[in-house]
């Protein structure tokens, strides 16, 4: 179970944007659907513990991440929430393999056996074994998503949150790694978030949906 | 001859260091936070870039001579002085190679996307390992081209030595302060041996800077 209630002012010299977005959802996928400028990645952002002076209650599963009125506000490394971020930000200076060990070996210590196997498996399942050491600027578009997620599944997140998964790609491309994400995410047993602007990845990729506008979830 | 060059290789190599630690990590600061004074800071920062190093030198001499603020603590407690030492001559090149690795670190720093960072600490790494895994290897280039730069900086740097550690031959005397020392003494062979060789090592320097900044575009 999801529960989420956001509230946060963004403010830029010439507007002021307030969000006020509470919504619960107990669905293996869920997608948060709105257009540009709802507020829909500040709300994921939020979530993931990346917006400072982010205000009310993220539990999942019952477990508090952010409650601020019982002063509760985990650091986005201790969340335990997997992010892929729109354009996937991959990092460039790793292969396909070092970003996906990444988050499972930390600094000054080896990768533990257990996590070694895990990568193992993950490259395995999406079919990324011949890419090992391939650099992302190397990657098409679908390689990088599917290298993206498995990096935020490396750490064996408790949510997995997607941004716009299929914007960063052309047309043709959207329809065709539509369906590949669907089945991907169909294997993964995390609960999931995806935010989009697209009904079409509404219907492929969530059982079910919350829209938001101008800040507000509005059912 | 050699006495001096390496002298002069040797200040600037600590110099470096020195001015390496500092700069990289005020412009990893500096680039991330903004606070009151930010702005008054990054002048102050930048200012061993244009005042007269006779100016700084001045100023060095008030803070590390033996009434100074630094120079007492370190008389007092170490028997120590920096006057007249190489490793006065060390703190004089750090000091003014400083905002020349300051400002590259920070441009390269800024430069490099937030989202990297911010992709990291949802992986669990602490700011720490951000800075080490992340944000220092993705501004490498731009740093070393900074460093470079910040040494033959170093390498040259004439007036804020020449007023804290002197010209002791064999003990002070860079090459810079040995090329004057060699023009007052008439020495003409002397002062363009030197002239050449501090050139030659400037050059190369310069190279390797603009090639680390090309590669990176």
């Amino acid at each position: 179970m999801l529960d989420v209630h956001i509230r946060t002012t963004l403010r830029s010299p010439d507007r002021e944007f307030v969000l006020d977005a509470a919504f619960r959802s107990g669905a293996a996928r869920t997608a948060l659907l709105g257009p540009s400028g709802s507020g829909k990645s500040t709300v994921l952002m939020a979530i993931a513990g990346l917006l400072p002076g982010a205000r009310g209650h993220v539990r999942v599963g019952g477990q508090p991440l952010l409650d601020s009125a019982e002063g509760i506000d985990l650091p986005a490394r201790a969340r335990g929430v997997g992010l892929v971020f729109q354009d996937y930000a991959l990092f460039p200076h790793m292969t396909v393999e070092e970003n996906l060990r990444f988050g499972v070996r930390r600094l000054g210590h080896a990768l533990r056996p257990e996590a070694h196997e895990r990568i193992g498996t993950l490259m395995e399942q999406f079919g990324l074994e011949a890419l090992r050491n391939a650099y992302p600027r190397h990657l098409s578009g679908g390689q990088r998503q599917r290298v993206a997620l498995a990096r935020a599944l490396a750490t064996q997140p408790r949510l997995l949150l997607l941004d716009e998964p299929l914007s960063a790609l052309d047309t043709e491309l959207r329809a065709r790694l539509r369906a590949e994400l669907a089945e991907m995410l169909e294997r993964v047993q995390v609960p999931t978030l995806l935010v989009t602007h697209d009904l079409q990845d509404v219907q492929a990729l969530a059982q079910s949906v919350v829209r938001i506008e101008a800040g507000r979830i509005v059912g | 001859m050699l006495t001096p060059l390496w002298l002069t290789l040797k200040v600037a190599l600590l110099a470096t260091l020195l001015a390496g630690a500092a700069g990289i990590g005020l412009g990893w600061w500096m680039a991330r936070r903004r606070f009151p004074g930010h702005s008054t800071l990054d002048a102050l920062l930048l200012l061993p870039m244009v005042l007269p190093p006779t100016v700084l030198g001045y100023y060095l001499i008030v803070l590390v001579g033996r009434n100074g603020l630094i120079g007492r603590w370190l008389e007092q407690w170490f028997g120590f002085t920096l006057l007249f030492t190489w490793q006065g001559a060390v703190l004089a090149a750090a000091v003014v190679s400083l905002p020349l690795i300051y400002k590259a670190a920070r441009a390269a720093f800024e430069e490099t996307d937030g989202r990297f960072a911010q992709a990291a600490r949802t992986l669990g790494a602490g700011e720490w390992e951000v800075f080490w895994r992340i944000s220092l290897p993705l501004a490498l280039r731009g740093i070393g081209a900074g460093l470079a730069l910040s040494f033959a900086r170093a390498m040259g740097e004439f007036g804020a030595t020449l007023m804290i550690a002197g010209n002791l031959p064999g003990r002070t005397q860079t090459l810079s302060v040995a090329v004057y020392a060699a023009v007052q003494a008439g020495d003409d062979e002397l002062a363009l041996t030197l002239t050449l060789v501090i050139s030659v090592v400037c050059v190369v320097l310069l190279v390797l800077a603009s090639r680390l900044l090309q590669a990176k575009h």
